[in-house]
C-alpha cells in the first residue's frame, strides 16, 4: 500500500479497517483487522468499491436533495410555496419523482437509432460522475488527486456535449438537431475564457492538482484573482448550459431540445446528469476560488466545504430564477469579445505580479488582490460599455404633436363607427335570403 | 473545402411549449436564421359567429367572452355597443361608467399578461411571469365581486351593466390601482433596464409605420412605431371624452418599443379608473325592463361598433332583420390582423427571436380563430 493512498483519509480508513494488519497501517494507529493476513489485495478491491458506491450515492442522494432545494426556492423567488405535499416541507417529492420517471413506459422513436439512442444517456451520466473522483471534500478527503486535477476537470466537462451531440443525432429530431448545433457552439466558445480563467490560479498555486491549489490558498482565491473568478463563473454557467444560457434546452424556443424524445429513466438520467453537473461545478468553483475544505479549526473542514458548495449552488439558482434567456450571436460574441479579453487581462496582470513575488506568502497575496480589484473593476466596466446596447437615439414623440400624421385630426364619427342606415345592397340580400 | 448546407424545415406547433395558444407555424432555417415562415390557425376554431345567429342578442355576450378570454371585459364593452347602436338603446349613465372601470381594469390585466409572457418567451423561467400574474389575480378578484365571475364575466348588458358593484368593491378599488402601480413600477424597475432584456428586444421585429398602416394593424402594435392612434381618444365611446389620459407613444416600432407602451398604457389606465371614480353618479346600472326588454327586436339595418381593445381596434358588425338574433355577427379581431405582419416579422431574424416577436404582437389564439 503506497503512502499516497494512505494520505487519503477515505482510502485510509476503509482499508485499515479491513486490513488493520498490514505494517503501514498498524504504523498509523490501526490495529485489529478484519481479513486474515494476505488478503490485501482483497481489502484493496473492496476499499475501491465502497468508495466508489460512497461518492456515487452520495452525489445522487445530493442531486435529489438538490432538485427538492431548487424547487423550494424557485417557490419562494416567484412568491409561492413550492413542493410541500411529499414529506416535512415536501422534501420527500423528488423521490416521488424519481419513482415517477422509472415507471414511466420507455419510447424510442421509429426514426431514432436504437444503439447510440440507448448509449447517450449512459455516456452524459458517466462523465458528470467522473469528475467528483478529483474533488477534495476534505482533509484527505477524495477519492484520487491527479496531479493534473484541473486539466482532467476541463477535459471530462467537455465530453457532455459529445453526448449531447449523440442524442440529438439519434433521435432523428430537427428541433434537436439545433438544440445540439447551440450546444457544440456554446462548448466550443466558452471552453476556452473557461481554461484561460484557471490559468491565473494555476500560476498562483502553482500546481494543478486540486488538493495543492486549497493549501495554496491563504487567502481564498476569489479576492486575489476576481476577474478569474467572474469568468469562470458565467463560463461554467455557460458550459452546463444554465440560464441565462439554457440555449441548449430553451424551452420557450426548442421545447426541450435534446430531451424532446427522451422518456422514462433514459430522460431520468439526462436528468440526473443535469444537476450533477450544477453540483460539480460549485464544488470546482469552491475548489478553485473559496479555498475548498479551508476554514478556522473547531467546524470540521467537510462541513467548511458543504457550506461553501451551498452558497455557490444558491447563486447558480438565483441566476437562473432572475435572468432572460440571452440569443445564440449574443451568447458567443459575449465569449469571444467579452471574456477572451477579460482572461487576458487577468493572465497579463497575475504574470507581473507573480514576478513581482514568485512565492507568494499571505501577505503578498493581500497585496496582489489590492491590486486585481481596480483592474478587475475598471476592465469588467470597460467590457460592460463596449458590448451594451446602446439606448435609443430618437427621442419619444409627442403625442400632442404626431410625428406621423394620421387622416385629419377631426375625424367624422360615420366613417368609424359605420353607417347609421342600412346600405342598400346589405337591404337587398337580406330581401333576397327571406329576411323579415 | 465548402461544405454543402441545405435549409432545414422545422415544424413548430401547435403542440409548442410557447405559441400562446394552438397555433403552428412550418419555418425554414438556415443556420439559426429564419427563411420563410407559413403560419397555419384555425386549430381553436369554435365557429362564434354563426352560433350567434342562432342566439338572442343578450346570450351572445356570453359567446364573446370565449372570443379572447384574457379580455373578456373589452369584446363584452365592444359587442354591447354594436347592439345599442343597433337598437338605438340609450345606456344609463352609472352602467357606463361601471363598464368603463371594468374594461379598464380588463386592460391593464391584458396588458399584464402580455408583458409576462413576452418575458416568458424571453426565457426568464416564470419568475416574471407570475409577478405579473398576482397583479391580475387582484384585478380578477374585483371582477369576482362584480359579477360573481373572473375569467368569463358576462357582465355587460345592453344599456349599461346587469348589477351594481357591492360597497365593499369601491375600497377594494382603490387599493387594487395602487398594487398595480406598484407591481409596474416593480416590473419596469427589474426589466426596462435589464441589459439582457433591452439587447435581445431592441431592433428586432422592426415595421416601418407604412406597411403598419397599410395592413391596418392598430393597437399598441401601431403605437410603438409613433402614430397616435388611439379610438379612446380619436373617436371617443362611452364616456372617453369625459376623461383626460396621455397616449403612449414610441418611435422605434421594435420588440422593446411594443413592451413598453404596453407597460405605460397600464398608468394611463389607473389614470383614467381614478377619473371614473370621481365623475361616477348613483342611479340605475342599466335602463329598466319596459325599456330594454331581455328580447331585443332592433329595426332591420345593420351597425359597427368599434372601441380600443387591449390589442387594437375590436370592432363588432351586426346585421339585423329584425328578428330576435342577429341575421350576420363578424368581429374585426384585432389579433388576428395583427398577425398579418408575421412573416414580415420575422424573416431574416434569428431563432431566438421567433417567439419573443410571436409574443410582442400579444394576440390571443381565442381571438385569431373565434
Amino acid at each position: 500500500m503506497g503512502q499516497a493512498f494512505l494520505d487519503n483519509s477515505l482510502w485510509r480508513n476503509i482499508y485499515c479497517v479491513l486490513a488493520g494488519d498490514s505494517a503501514s497501517c498498524a504504523s498509523r494507529g490501526y490495529s485489529d483487522g478484519f481479513l486474515p493476513g494476505g488478503l490485501e489485495w482483497l481489502a484493496f478491491l473492496l476499499a475501491a468499491l465502497a468508495i466508489i458506491g460512497l461518492v456515487v450515492n452520495g452525489v445522487l442522494g445530493g442531486v435529489i436533495v438538490l432538485i427538492w432545494g431548487e424547487r423550494r426556492l424557485f417557490g419562494r423567488f416567484q412568491s409561492r410555496t413550492g413542493p410541500n405535499r411529499w414529506g416535512p416541507f415536501g422534501t420527500l417529492t423528488s423521490v416521488a419523482d424519481a419513482v415517477k420517471t422509472m415507471f414511466k413506459e420507455d419510447i424510442v422513436p421509429a426514426d431514432a437509432d436504437r444503439i447510440l439512442f440507448n448509449l447517450a444517456p449512459i455516456l452524459i451520466a458517466a462523465p458528470a460522475l467522473l469528475v467528483f473522483s478529483v474533488i477534495p471534500f476534505g482533509v484527505g478527503t477524495y477519492v484520487a488527486d491527479l496531479n493534473v486535477g484541473v486539466l482532467f476537470v476541463m477535459a471530462i466537462t467537455s465530453l457532455t456535449t459529445l453526448s449531447v451531440l449523440t442524442a440529438a443525432w439519434s433521435s432523428g429530431n430537427r428541433i434537436a438537431i439545433l438544440s445540439a448545433l447551440r450546444s457544440v457552439a456554446l462548448l466550443i466558445s466558452y471552453e476556452i475564457p473557461m481554461a484561460l480563467a484557471v490559468v491565473g490560479v494555476i500560476m498562483l498555486a502553482g500546481s494543478m492538482s486540486l488538493g495543492d491549489i486549497i493549501v495554496a490558498q491563504g487567502v481564498p482565491f476569489i479576492l486575489v484573482q476576481p476577474l478569474g473568478f467572474f469568468v469562470f463563473f458565467i463560463a461554467a454557467m455557460a458550459e452546463m448550459a444554465r440560464a441565462p444560457f439554457d440555449l441548449t434546452e430553451a424551452e420557450s424556443e426548442l421545447a426541450a431540445g435534446y430531451l424532446n424524445d427522451y422518456a422514462s429513466m433514459k430522460f431520468g438520467l439526462f436528468f440526473l446528469a443535469e444537476f450533477m453537473a450544477e453540483i460539480s461545478t460549485s464544488a470546482i468553483i469552491t475548489t478553485l476560488f473559496l479555498s475548498g475544505w479551508r476554514g478556522f479549526d473547531p467546524i470540521p473542514s467537510h462541513f467548511w466545504f458543504g457550506a461553501k458548495l451551498i452558497a455557490v449552488l444558491f447563486v447558480i439558482i438565483w441566476f437562473r430564477m432572475t435572468l432572460p434567456r440571452l440569443r445564440v450571436d449574443q451568447v458567443l460574441k459575449f465569449a469571444w469579445k467579452g471574456l477572451f479579453e477579460l482572461t487576458m487581462i487577468n493572465i497579463v496582470v497575475t504574470a507581473i505580479l507573480i514576478a513581482i513575488w514568485p512565492e507568494p506568502t499571505t501577505a503578498n497575496l493581500w497585496a496582489m488582490a489590492a491590486v486585481n480589484w481596480p483592474v478587475a473593476i475598471i476592465s469588467i466596466y470597460l467590457v460592460s460599455k463596449l458590448l451594451g446596447t446602446a439606448p435609443y437615439d430618437q427621442p419619444l414623440p409627442d403625442p400632442n404633436a404626431p410625428s406621423y400624421p394620421v387622416g385629419s385630426e377631426s375625424i367624422p364619427a360615420s366613417s368609424v363607427l359605420g353607417a347609421e342606415t342600412t346600405s342598400a345592397p346589405v337591404q337587398a340580400r337580406i330581401q333576397e335570403e327571406g329576411g323579415q | 473545402m465548402a461544405i454543402k448546407t441545405q435549409p432545414v424545415t422545422v415544424n413548430l406547433g401547435p403542440q409548442h411549449p410557447s405559441t400562446h395558444g394552438v397555433f403552428r407555424m412550418r419555418v425554414m432555417f438556415d443556420g439559426e436564421e429564419i427563411v420563410d415562415v407559413e403560419p397555419v390557425f384555425g386549430y381553436l376554431h369554435r365557429g362564434s359567429e354563426k352560433l350567434a345567429e342562432e342566439r338572442t342578442y343578450t346570450q351572445i355576450v356570453t359567446l364573446t367572452d370565449r372570443m379572447d378570454y384574457v379580455s373578456s371585459m373589452l369584446n363584452n364593452q365592444a359587442y354591447i355597443l354594436a347592439v345599442e347602436k343597433l337598437a338605438g338603446i340609450e345606456p344609463s349613465p352609472r352602467g357606463v361608467w361601471l363598464r368603463m372601470i371594468a374594461s379598464e381594469l380588463q386592460r391593464i390585466a391584458s396588458h399584464l399578461v402580455a408583458t409576462g409572457f413576452l418575458l416568458q418567451d424571453l426565457g426568464a423561467l416564470g419568475t416574471p411571469l407570475i409577478y405579473a400574474m398576482r397583479e391580475r389575480e387582484n384585478i380578477l378578484d374585483l371582477f369576482e365581486m362584480l359579477c360573481g365571475a373572473r375569467i368569463t364575466n358576462s357582465y355587460l348588458r345592453p344599456g349599461g351593466v346587469f348589477m351594481d358593484a357591492p360597497a365593499e368593491f369601491w375600497p377594494a378599488l382603490d387599493r387594487g390601482l395602487g398594487d398595480i402601480l406598484n407591481t409596474v413600477d416593480e416590473l419596469e424597475t427589474y426589466l426596462s433596464g435589464n441589459e439582457i432584456v433591452f439587447s435581445r428586444t431592441k431592433g428586432t421585429a422592426v415595421l416601418p409605420k407604412e406597411l403598419l398602416i397599410n395592413a391596418s394593424i392598430t393597437g399598441p402594435m401601431l403605437r410603438a412605431s409613433g402614430v397616435d392612434w388611439d379610438l379612446r381618444h380619436r373617436a371617443p365611446y362611452d364616456y372617453y371624452d369625459r376623461v383626460s389620459f396621455d397616449r403612449i407613444l414610441h418611435t422605434a416600432s421594435d420588440n422593446y418599443a411594443r413592451y413598453w407602451v404596453r407597460v405605460q398604457e397600464t398608468r394611463e389606465s389607473v389614470k383614467i379608473i381614478r377619473q371614473c371614480i370621481e365623475q361616477i353618479e348613483p342611479g340605475d346600472v342599466r335602463p329598466s325592463f319596459d325599456e330594454v326588454p331581455r328580447l331585443i327586436r332592433p329595426p332591420v339595418g345593420d351597425a359597427y361598433a368599434a372601441i380600443e381593445g387591449s390589442k387594437g381596434e375590436l370592432g363588432f358588425y351586426l346585421v339585423s332583420d329584425g328578428s330576435i338574433a342577429p341575421y350576420r355577427m363578424h368581429v374585426r379581431a384585432s389579433s388576428l390582423i395583427n398577425l398579418t405582419l408575421l412573416r414580415d416579422m420575422l424573416i431574416g431574424g434569428q431563432f431566438g427571436d421567433l417567439f419573443v416577436t410571436f409574443g410582442s404582437v400579444d394576440l390571443n389564439m381565442g381571438e385569431v380563430d373565434r
